[in-house]
């Protein structure tokens, strides 16, 4: 579904197999299918929604929508690609109908600034490299962690550019607002993860070591 | 220029999608203070951090799928049927 991420242009011959035993009904065909991609589209519903149930019931929504829609794909694009899409809105509907979560306000996670225009307190630089501190298990579940830190709006915006790499039109799209609005969270969506990360990146001595993580 | 000004268009300067015209003042800015320089790099690194962080094929798949929830989609299935 992103612009830029490259996915291949024709199902592979396993997916038209499957396909074939899915269109026809095959009990066993929807057990392989819903086995082999529920720990993924898992994995992608809990980076969008963090409540671990709120995460298994968009998956289930994602499924069920799939199971409906299988006679109009097209095979254009792999099965897993296909699902991931479906698994992606049905993430954004659970977000526009469940109970807002508790979460911290944006605006004490962006820059301060005096009236001068001068920031206030200015961090540290980050002493590490990305290279080094991306190999730590511990590091990436730290950033995760972060993400999932950010408000919903915001966190949402994040996962859509930066990692699902869609193009801003077409989040906004999906969001259904418009693209200055996306441009503004996604900017101050990445400000705040960088307030985030500075405690344990800003200095070279406490980066990602085991226990900050906690 | 500002450091607030700086900051505020930031995502653009990154991006390149500031007009050349503009950028000229950024970088004029960029030059001369070590703050900006410094939020700049860690803006840098936090979208890469996020990107890698999150990956397909790094990001926290479970190993363990609840059963129940497998039961629950087939059984959704066989009641849509």
């Amino acid at each position: 579904m992103g612009a830029s991420r490259v996915y291949p242009q024709s199902s592979e011959p396993a997916d038209a197999d499957l396909l074939a035993l899915l269109r026809a009904g095959d009990a066993s065909a929807f057990e392989a299918l819903v086995r082999e991609h529920t720990p993924r589209l898992l994995a992608v519903a809990q980076r969008f929604l963090v409540n671990e149930a709120d995460a298994q019931d968009a998956v289930q929504d994602a499924f069920v929508c799939a199971f409906r829609g299988l006679a109009g794909f097209d095979g254009q694009c792999k099965l897993g690609t296909w699902l991931h899409a479906i698994a992606v809105r049905a993430c954004l509907m659970k977000l526009r109908t469940r109970r807002r979560r508790p979460e911290t306000p944006i605006e004490e996670l962006l820059p301060q600034f005096h009236a001068d225009g001068h920031r206030v307190q200015p961090g540290p630089a980050w002493g590490e490299s990305i290279d080094q501190v991306i190999q730590r298990q511990e590091s990436r579940e730290l950033v995760r962690r972060c993400i999932d830190e950010l408000p919903d709006s915001y966190r949402t915006v994040l996962l859509l550019r930066d990692i699902e790499e869609l193009s801003t039109d077409e989040t906004a799209k999906l969001l259904g607002t418009n693209t200055g609005v996306v441009k503004t969270r996604l900017h101050r969506a990445r400000q705040a993860l960088r307030t985030l990360l500075d405690p344990y990146f800003g200095t070279p001595s406490t980066a990602g070591r085991e226990g900050d993580a906690a | 220029m500002t450091c607030r000004e700086f900051i505020d268009f930031l995502d653009d300067y990154v991006d390149g999608a500031l007009p050349i015209a503009q950028r000229h003042f950024f970088d004029e800015h960029l030059a001369g203070c070590l703050d900006c320089q410094t939020y700049l790099e860690s803006y840098k690194r936090t979208v890469r951090l996020g990107k890698l962080a999150l990956a397909d094929g790094d990001g926290p798949v479970p190993a363990d799928v609840p059963e129940s929830l497998v039961r629950a989609i087939l059984a959704a299935r066989r009641g849509h049927r």
